[in-house]
């Protein structure tokens, strides 16, 4: 039976994990606790003394999913800046990897599908931590884990595609500055975006983050809004289709040229 | 197979207005081992690349294994085993691991891989390194790897884009005697150099390549009967010669002279003769030394420069 190419490069990139998972074992369990018992329990105990409620949920549940979803980004972001540019560059692997029957455009596909797979871990790591803590109040919080993992390809596709045509990491600590890291503070993740001044607000809905937050949320509570589950779905599938198209592209330029 | 392994007429590459290889013709026959000799930026990486299918050619015709690369990449390069010029193994991973995932990329069982994985590594002589991470082994250890995971999809035709550069001589030695014995057990070997030595140990044929075109085709026995004479002698001038006079006054010596930074070449065919001459004559030389004509003399004479240019 034979495996399809793109599903041979998520093998090889699961390989890789398996043999170094041990030094990425901090920050897949431990960094979620970390984040949950600051943000959380310490930050959300001072909110419940003064204000009681975020949204009409306790902050340690509003938070965690927001906290849950933006770690995907984050970590989907950086793979796919790095690594891309290693693989094309400086270790070159990408190179080896279209030499034999797999093209430029399944290695691309491939490389998203895992980032948004190994993304699916970690949040599902970081949801287990969430649920021992009490802040996974809904059964349907087992979905929060697809939403981090469509999110971590919302957010790869068009990152990979951006980072394959580059030839030095120069502009990528500026992408994590100026772009993730705002994302990260201002997508409903903290606080709801109704908190923003009001000639911002309508910018939150441009973060797919946000979209994604969204969706963590609807799903690890339970209350949700059926037509605003399809937008969300449907802006975040919209993101992986332009990276997508611009990546496969970008990535038969640099290697098949 | 039936007809040739590899066909190429006209065949063109261009970047822009950049013309990397510039209508050329070549024709490599099953089992043969063939080359592409050349100064670095001749065009032979660009042909290379094409031929493997990872660069789609701006021109011209090319047939690999009969089939045309535009239509047939993947069943192409499902055929081919490729040692790129500089290697691109899973560095944090181990020996065995890196024939194990490129084994899977062409979507072999895994059986079928460790069996031939234990085969190769016996055939590149790394047994004894198989669970060693590939970061710490050596150059030549690197590259033999290469070609043990260039040989897991036992192709019959193997691309080699300058395999030995950067090794030590006994480095290079050990290479050539397992591309010899690949060579002997029926895989056609292409591949590119720019060390004439390599050219005339391992090519059965080769062409010579200058600025994106070929310069000479032939076997490198014949390509030196063809344009050098037998013998040269090497003239290395005293410290405060004056070049210019001194080539001058050594061209009645020989059929042809060339003068290099900080030698003159006269060719001949008695070099014993030649030199004794040169001596007698009373020439201020540091040195004269007297070899056989060799592909890089063809090279020098074709196009008027050497090799390592």
């Amino acid at each position: 039976m034979s495996t399809p190419p793109l599903l041979r490069v998520v093998e090889r990139e699961a390989l890789v994990y398996a043999r170094l998972w041990r030094g990425l074992a901090f920050s897949t369990f431990v960094q979620p606790a970390l984040y949950l018992a600051a943000m959380g329990i310490g930050l959300g105990g001072m909110v419940s003394a003064h204000s009681g409620r975020v949204d009409g949920l306790a902050y340690l549940d509003f938070v965690a999913p927001g906290l849950l979803v933006a770690s995907a980004m984050q970590l989907a972001a950086s793979e796919s800046m790095w690594p891309v540019l290693g693989g094309a560059k400086w270790m070159r692997q990408f190179h080896g990897v279209v030499a034999t029957p797999i093209g430029p455009g399944e290695l691309f596909g491939g490389f998203v599908l895992w980032t948004a797979l190994r993304s699916m871990l970690g949040a599902a790591a970081f949801l287990l931590v969430a649920a021992l803590l009490g802040a996974v109040p809904s059964a349907w919080g087992i979905l929060a884990v697809l939403a981090a993992g469509l999110c971590a390809a919302a957010f790869c596709a068009p990152i990979t595609a951006f980072s394959i045509s580059q030839d030095s990491d120069l502009s990528f600590p500026l992408i994590m500055r100026l772009g993730v890291l705002p994302l990260f503070l201002f997508s409903g993740t903290f606080f709801p975006v109704s908190q923003l001044p009001s000639g911002l607000r309508p910018f939150a809905v441009l973060s797919p983050l946000w979209h994604g937050v969204e969706l963590g949320r609807a799903a690890t509570t339970g209350r949700f809004d059926f037509a605003a589950v399809v937008v969300h779905v449907a802006v975040l599938v919209a993101c992986i289709g332009v990276g997508a198209t611009f990546g496969v592209r970008a990535f038969a330029r640099r290697l098949s040229a | 197979m039936n007809g040739p392994m590899i066909e190429a007429r006209a065949l063109t590459k261009r970047f822009g207005p950049f013309v990397a290889v510039d209508g050329i013709d070549f024709r490599i026959e099953p089992g043969e081992a063939f080359g592409f000799l050349g100064p670095n930026g001749a065009g032979k990486t660009s042909t290379m690349r094409m031929i493997g299918c990872v660069s789609p050619r701006s021109g011209g015709v090319l047939r690999v294994l009969g089939l045309d690369p535009t239509d047939d990449g993947p069943e192409i390069r499902a055929r081919v085993g490729v040692v790129p010029q500089e290697d691109n193994l899973d560095t944090e991973l181990t020996v065995w691991d890196n024939l194990m995932i490129y084994g899977r990329y062409f979507d072999l069982p895994r059986r079928e891989i460790r069996e031939r994985a234990t085969e190769l590594l016996e055939f590149v002589q790394l047994s004894d390194r198989r669970s060693s991470r590939v970061d710490p082994l050596s150059g030549g250890m690197k590259r033999r790897l290469t070609i043990a995971r260039s040989l897991i999809n036992r192709p019959e035709l193997l691309l080699l884009d300058e395999p030995t550069t950067g090794l030590d001589p006994q480095a290079r030695h050990l290479l050539w005697d397992r591309l010899y014995r690949l060579k002997r057990s029926g895989v056609t070997l292409v591949l590119t150099t720019h060390y004439m030595d390599e050219a005339e140990q391992l090519c059965d044929r080769l062409v010579i390549m200058d600025n994106a075109q070929i310069v000479a085709e032939g076997s490198p026995r014949q390509l030196i009967v063809d344009n050098v004479t037998r013998e040269v002698v090497e003239v290395r001038l005293a410290i405060d010669a004056d070049p210019a006079a001194e080539v001058a006054k050594l061209k009645r010596f020989g059929d042809r002279v060339e003068a290099l930074a900080d030698r003159v070449l006269v060719y001949t065919d008695d070099g014993d003769a030649t030199a004794g001459e040169v001596a007698s004559d009373g020439f201020d030389a540091a040195s004269v030394l007297v070899r056989r004509a060799s592909l890089e003399d063809v090279f020098l004479i074709l196009t008027g420069r050497t090799l390592e240019d």
